[in-house]
Formats: C-alpha cells, structure tokens, sequence
C-alpha cells in the first residue's frame, strides 16, 4: 500500500511518501501564509519528483500546526504521534525524542512498539526552538546553516543567561558591542537554547537512546550543546526534518 | 432521535433555578444599601457561617471573577489594573477585582460597596495584599482569618490558635454589625452548611456512574451555591433538587457527553472563558471529564467537621483544605479521585493565576505516573486573563493527549 505523510509545520512544509513501508521520497518546502496552497505544492512536488500519480496515493495523514488545514488528508494526527512513530520506524531502539521545530519544542518517551509514553512541550516561549536560533543567527550575522557549525570552534562559551528571545537578544548585542568572540558567543547561544531543551526533556525522564528530530536538527551546534547536557551521543538521521512526515505516513498505513 | 433532540436531553432541568437564585441574590446584595443589610467581601475559602448568622450578605470577588471571566471581560480589565502599576504575574482575580472597584465596571456593574471585608489565607497569601488594598481604597474594617499552611498535618498548636481567631472573627462581627452572636443560630446555620456540603458531594459522586450525568465543566457552573451560600436552607433544597435530577439521568441512561468513552479529571481552577471551547474539544475526543479537585474543594473537609460543634472544628476544616496542605497530601487525594471515578488520564491546568494550586503540579504529576501510570498533560494558563491562553499550542496538546489515552485503552 503506498501511503503519504504531510507534515505543516510553522516555517516549512514536508512530504514523505511510502510504499508498503518503503520510503520513495521526502520533500521540504516553505509553508508561506497559506497551509493549504502549501501542503497541496509539496504533495505535488514530491508526486512529480518521484514520477506517481495523487491517484496511486491510497491513504494521506496530515500533522504539525497546519494539520487540520490540509483538506485533501484522510486524516489528522498530531505531531506528538507522528515523531514518535517516524522516530521508531527509522530505529526502533530509541526511547526518547527530541523533536525542535520552527516555533516549538518538545520531548516524548517512545516504548518498544513505538507507541507514546509521555511528552512534554514548551510552554509559551520561543527559548529553545528552531525560532530563538534564527532571530540570534540574524543578531549575528550568519546564515542560518553555518550557525552551529561556528559554535564548534569556541574557545570558552559565553554565558547567555537571559531565557527570553527578546532578552537574550539585546545580551547578545551587548556582548558584540563589548567585543567578545563571535564563536564564543554564538555558542553561549546553543548552551542556552539547548539548556531549556534539556531541562524540559528531565520532567518526563528522557532515556536513552536519544533521537534528535525537526529542522534543527540539521544544525550541528544544537545536538553536540544537546549531548552535552545529556552526556550522550544523540542520533540524527539524514531525514531528521521530514521524521514527522515520515511518521504519518507510517499511520496512515494503519488506517 | 435527532442530534438536536440528544442535545436538549442532556440539558440540565436545574440551570435555570440557579440562574433565578444567582440573580436574586445578587440583587438582594446590589440593594443592600436601600435595605439595610451589611455586605461583607469574602475569600472563596473564608468561613462564611458567622456571617450568615449575624444576616451579613456574603460577596465573592473570586465567584465575580469567574462571572468576569466567562464574559470575556477579563483581558480589559487585566489590562486596566496592570496601568494602575499591578504586576501582570499577579493572580488575574485580583487584578480584574481592583481594577473593577475603581471603574465601577464589569458584569452586573460591578459588586456593592462592602461594609467589611473577610480575608482567610486558606487558599493564597495574595489576598492578604487584595483585601488590604480594597480595605484602605473602600475605607471599611477588614478582619484577617489567619490559617497557618499544614505541611503535614494539624498541630495542636495550630489548633488553638486558629480557634482564638473564630473568637475574634465573632467579636468583630459584633462590633461591626452592633449586635449579639446568636449561638442558637449558628448551631443552625452549622447543620445547614454540613448538609449543603454533604449534598455538593453527592451531586458530585454521580459522576462515578458510566457514563457520568455530569462533566467538570457543569460541576463549575453548579458550584455557585455552595460557595456563595453555605449555610443557608436555598443551598439544601437546591442540591437536594440536583441530585434528584442527577439520579434521574442515571436512571434514564442520560450521559453528559455523548459518547463517554474516557474519563478525565482535572486539575486547579477553570479557564473561564473558554468553558465552552474546552468542553466541546474534549467531547469531540469522547472523552468526558468527570472529575476536578477545584468543585471538590468546598466539601472535601467534612471529616474535620463536628456536626454538633461546628463553630469548634470549623476551625480545623477551614485550616486544612486542599490548597493549605503539602503536595504528599494534596497527590493522596488525587490519587484517591482518580480510583473512585476510574479515569484514564489527567489534565492540569497550570494557572499562573494561582501559585498555590498550580506550584506542586509537576512533583503531583509524577507521583501519579509512578503510581497509577497515567498520561497527564499540562495547559499554562491564566483563569481570567485571555491574553495568556494559546488555542492553538492547547488544541495540540490535547489531540496529543488524547491519542496517547486511546492508544492506552
């Protein structure tokens, strides 16, 4: 049975498509202002990279923020649920999840069947989302892809103690005005992100092993400060930003 | 039977008497000014009795709040007191209840000028500063009831002292009002308030029927009474008459919601203005909540109470009720609800509004995981100022919540 997963999440939009369980393809694209006109494109998109007809597709699952807005879906799941499963199908041996998106982020416990244990969310705070990093990477002046990576090269991190976006933001410009290492600080920015995530991940008890999951995942920084705090290695897998795609479209299998 | 005809047999018969008896009574307090009677403002967890014996009308600010809430007025008023210098990380009770004084604004336009004022620090310690503040702005005496925090259980020194301030509450009364304490009467009044809670919680025990005839959304509409008039003959009968309805409903096989799949409890106070909102997205998940540990806290220390003596051991059942007790205490009684109404997960309401309920939940919610292996989700909210309340961050969460509840099932 061939089957999709879309995912709408607030910055971009993802598609995975299956066969019998077999990934065919994924795709990321920008979400925009409307989540219709934005999950019909990538579906499209994905369908004509990969040579298929909508019509081939038996069963649609829909997530993320904008998953109640895609019409053409059998049916909507939350996110939660579909990391959880998409964590699970790319290794069935991780317990914990680490999903960091554009404007949330969240823990889960995943059991042996992957089914959802426990979660946790942030609360009404952008600190520690794909969203804090991007307003500090414009602060900075880099772009967004080489962020972490230029964190790896600190000497000593600097200490970013503000937890709100906005702060953080001004203590950032008040350490570039003292003249401190860019590195450095960018740096104290993934400790500080990476701080919340964490202290958010030991109220439901994250076990190992750890996946990291959601866009910012690609960003190398995040998941070493990450693995820092855990004292771990945590896995990333090359389809880390389209796990919550892939995780529908594991569901929608089962429907 | 059609979707419309289901709906209006779900509708409680009862509503509309306690709509009557709201209205009455807060005309009678509007109008005490023409008649004569003392108003009295007082805590939601305060002993109400002695005021109910010397004919003082008891006023709620915190039962007006919930009335502010659910009108959507909350945010404005929020706002008006924050301009008046007010901290917006205080309680949004206090917050809508000053800033309404002043403006003489809000639902019913706005509550009568007190004659006195009755603060007890049973439920938080920032009524203290609310009532102090009302006290000097509306120039009225204000007694404070002082009921030391029980982080294990009731000393005897505790006790005693407590006690001696039912003595004072009694004097003060006397000073204010300019007349006697009738003993005879509070004997009577004491029966009336015990039987008015033992009804409350009946009505609140139908819920352990599957499915329950009632939800905690209608255990908060229907709390007014024991709040506002404990002790008075109008809580006895009008329960008596609920609960007869309730019975009714089990008998009939009328449910809440329409298909009661999963049991909820809830935890710390409502978010008023978005009762309905909540109600129908639990509904759409099947799930009915058919517990809270909010409606409970107006009969859950009747086991403090001697009926005989009730002006004596009140002062044990007001020092220990639910949010002047430690978190060991407060996760037994959770743990208690959560058997008696066999429920499938918990929803706490993480109120910002309300440090006492809300600052335990995380170490309650653990103990329940441990204990009973329950999902729990957390909703960070304000009870009455809308501006802190995220519809879409909360709709995740529950579907979130309620897809981990089905898989358990």
């Amino acid at each position: 049975m061939r089957t999709a997963g879309i995912d709408i999440g607030s910055i971009t939009a993802k598609a995975a498509i299956l066969d019998t369980g077999k990934i065919l393809g994924t795709r990321v694209s920008f979400t925009g202002y409307n989540v219709e006109i934005a999950a019909k494109k990538v579906f499209e998109d994905l369908l004509e990279e990969l040579g298929l007809k909508a019509q081939s597709i038996e069963r649609i699952v829909s997530t993320g923020y904008g998953r109640n807005g895609v019409a053409f879906a059998h049916k909507a799941m939350t996110e939660i649920i579909c990391h959880g499963t998409g964590a699970h199908y790319l290794n069935p041996r991780v317990r914990t999840v680490i999903d960091v998106g554009g404007q949330d982020s969240k823990a889960l416990l995943v059991d042996e069947n992957g089914a959802v244990k426990d979660f946790v969310m942030n609360d009404k705070c952008a600190a520690g989302t794909g969203r804090f990093l991007e307003v500090m990477a414009r602060a900075m002046e880099v772009n967004l892809d080489d962020f972490g990576a230029l964190s790896l090269n600190a000497g000593s991190p600097s200490k970013i103690s503000s937890i709100c976006t906005v702060f953080a933001e001004s203590e950032v410009i008040s350490l570039i005005s003292k003249g401190e290492v860019r590195e450095n600080i960018i740096a104290g920015i993934h400790d500080s992100a990476a701080s919340r995530v964490y202290a958010m991940a030991q109220r439901i008890g994250a076990t190992p092993p750890i996946m990291m999951t959601g866009g910012v995942a690609k960003n190398i920084g995040m998941v070493r400060a990450l693995e820092k705090k855990f004292n771990q290695t945590i896995e990333v897998s090359d389809l880390a930003q389209v796990n919550g795609a892939i995780g529908a479209a594991v569901l929608a299998g089962r429907l | 039977m059609s979707t419309q005809e289901q709906k209006n047999k779900r509708k409680f018969r009862s509503a509309g008497r306690m709509r009557e008896i709201m209205t009455e009574y807060y005309i009678e307090a509007k109008s005490a000014s023409q008649t004569g009677k003392p108003v009295a403002w007082i805590t939601s967890g305060g002993p109400v009795e002695p005021l109910i014996v010397m004919d003082v009308i008891p006023v709620y600010p915190e039962n007006y709040g919930a009335m502010i809430g659910a009108s959507h007025m909350g945010s404005d008023l929020c706002a008006k007191a924050e301009a008046m210098g007010y901290s917006m990380d205080l309680c949004s009770y206090a917050r809508a209840d000053i800033a309404c004084a002043l403006e003489n604004g809000g639902p019913i336009g706005g509550l009568p000028k007190p004659d006195m004022l009755v603060c007890c620090n049973n439920i938080c310690g920032t009524v203290l500063k609310w009532y102090e503040i009302q006290a000097r702005y509306f120039n009225v005496p204000l007694f404070i009831f002082d009921t030391p925090f029980c982080h294990t259980g009731f000393s005897d020194a505790a006790r005693t002292y407590v006690r001696k301030q039912i003595d004072e509450y009694i004097d003060f009364l006397e000073t204010v009002c300019r007349k006697k304490f009738d003993l005879d009467k509070s004997i009577e009044v004491g029966h009336r308030s015990i039987q008015g809670q033992r009804l409350w919680q009946k009505v609140l025990d139908t819920a352990t029927h599957k499915p329950s005839p009632m939800t905690a959304f209608d255990a908060f509409f229907f709390l007014a009474l024991i709040v506002t008039l404990r002790g008075t003959q109008t809580v006895v009968d009008y329960y008596t008459e609920l609960l007869d309805e309730m019975n009714e409903r089990i008998e009939q096989g009328i449910g809440a919601i329409e298909n009661e799949r999963y049991r909820i409890l809830w935890d710390n106070l409502p978010i008023w203005y978005r009762l309905k909102w909540l109600s129908e997205k639990f509904a759409s998940h099947d799930a009915c909540l058919v517990a809270d540990t909010y409606t409970t806290a107006w009969c859950g220390t009747m086991k403090y109470i001697d009926e005989n003596n009730f002006i004596d051991s009140m002062a044990e059942a007001y020092t220990r009720i639910y949010l002047n007790i430690g978190v060991d205490e407060m996760a037994e009684s959770v743990l208690g609800m959560i058997d008696k109404y066999e429920v499938d997960g918990v929803v706490m309401h993480s109120n910002r509004s309300c440090k006492p309920y809300s600052f335990g939940q995380y170490d309650i919610q653990q103990i329940i995981q441990k204990e009973k292996g329950l999902p729990c989700m957390m909703i960070e909210s304000h009870m009455v100022d809308e501006r802190s309340f995220s519809e879409s961050q909360v709709d995740a969460r529950i579907d979130a919540f309620m897809e981990i509840v089905s898989q358990r099932k």
